[in-house]
């Protein structure tokens, strides 16, 4: 049954690589999406850390910069 | 006009969604791989290889989708000035491009068992092939320029030529001898792909849909956030 299932009358090499190739391409995809992301966010906190306590009331101001924040340690 | 969209506004909403996009995306996805891989039935003729074309078909509808999308974005973003829109077009092309490559291998491994070859130059494979190096040369111009102006006026130039080969795909079965069968799935007309088969194909598209939104929103916060660095350095 479970040889059956993957043998596929002969098709299954074919139709696993195909899935499989669509998995892999999904995750890589999302892993350099991900990492770029972090980076991203890891740089703006760096950023917004060293910035002196006026410059970072200004920049509090704005919704956008309180809420990539929100999740970080400054906040 | 285009206040909507103004990124401090909907930057609260993409920011969270993510989480539950990729929620909803596991769940779909493994309800379409079962239909697909054990539950829906094999073709009288293609036996188990038809399983392929559930991820070929749906990769290649979502790649043209976005496709277009990116190019009516960037008109619009290109007549109004409305930066937002290419950030919106940038951050859909990563998923586009994959999608588009998913569609090629996918339908070379198809092709082996079905019409012997893992590749052939016929319309339909060689317009998705032209399609992909469109996708690949809008990405590389984001790369190569840093003027925005620039950038914007490079980008929509590449989609506008681009989006000609959009129809020349979708008709290519019509109006040349192709190794591609003519469309199963007409929305004006009646299907000839029975509903065994339609069903695992729609959830499949469901489950790509949602990947190419997940894919979408995580690199649309990642350009916000980008723009947000470069404001905290001319602070």
């Amino acid at each position: 049954m479970i040889n059956e299932f993957f043998l596929m009358n002969g098709y299954g090499i074919y139709v696993f690589s195909a899935f499989a190739f669509t998995l892999l391409n999904f995750t890589i995809l999302y892993l350099i999406i991900r990492s770029q992301f972090e980076r991203e966010k890891e740089k703006f906190i760096n950023k917004f850390g060293s910035l002196d306590h006026q410059k970072a009331k200004t920049a509090k101001l704005q919704k956008i910069n309180k809420e990539i924040l929100s999740n970080s340690t400054i906040n | 006009m285009f206040k909507i969209f103004e990124p401090n506004k909907i930057f609260k909403i993409t920011s969270k969604a993510p989480k539950y996009v990729i929620f909803l995306f596991v769940v779909i996805l493994t309800v379409g791989l079962s239909e697909a891989l054990i539950f829906s039935p094999e073709d009288y003729k293609q036996s188990h290889a038809v399983r392929i074309m559930y991820v070929h078909v749906p990769a290649a509808w979502i790649s043209l989708s976005i496709f277009s999308l990116i190019t009516v974005l960037s008109i619009i973003g290109y007549i109004f000035k409305h930066q937002n829109f290419f950030l919106i077009s940038k951050s859909l092309a990563p998923s586009g491009f994959v999608f588009n490559i998913i569609a090629l291998v996918t339908g070379a491994i198809w092709g082996k068992p079905t019409w012997g070859t893992w590749w052939a130059w016929d319309a339909r494979i060689t317009s998705m092939l032209i399609l992909a190096l469109f996708y690949a040369l809008y990405l590389i111009t984001w790369r190569l320029y840093e003027d925005k102006e620039k950038v914007m006026k490079i980008t929509t130039f590449i989609t506008i030529l681009g989006i000609i080969n959009v129809p020349i795909i979708k008709f290519s079965v019509d109006w040349w001898n192709t190794l591609h069968q003519p469309a199963s799935i007409n929305i004006l007309s009646k299907n000839v792909i029975h509903s065994s088969m339609l069903m695992p194909l729609i959830i499949m598209t469901a489950a790509f849909a949602l990947f190419s939104l997940l894919i979408f929103l995580m690199k649309y916060n990642t350009e916000l956030i980008k723009i947000k660095n470069k404001g905290l350095d001319r602070l």
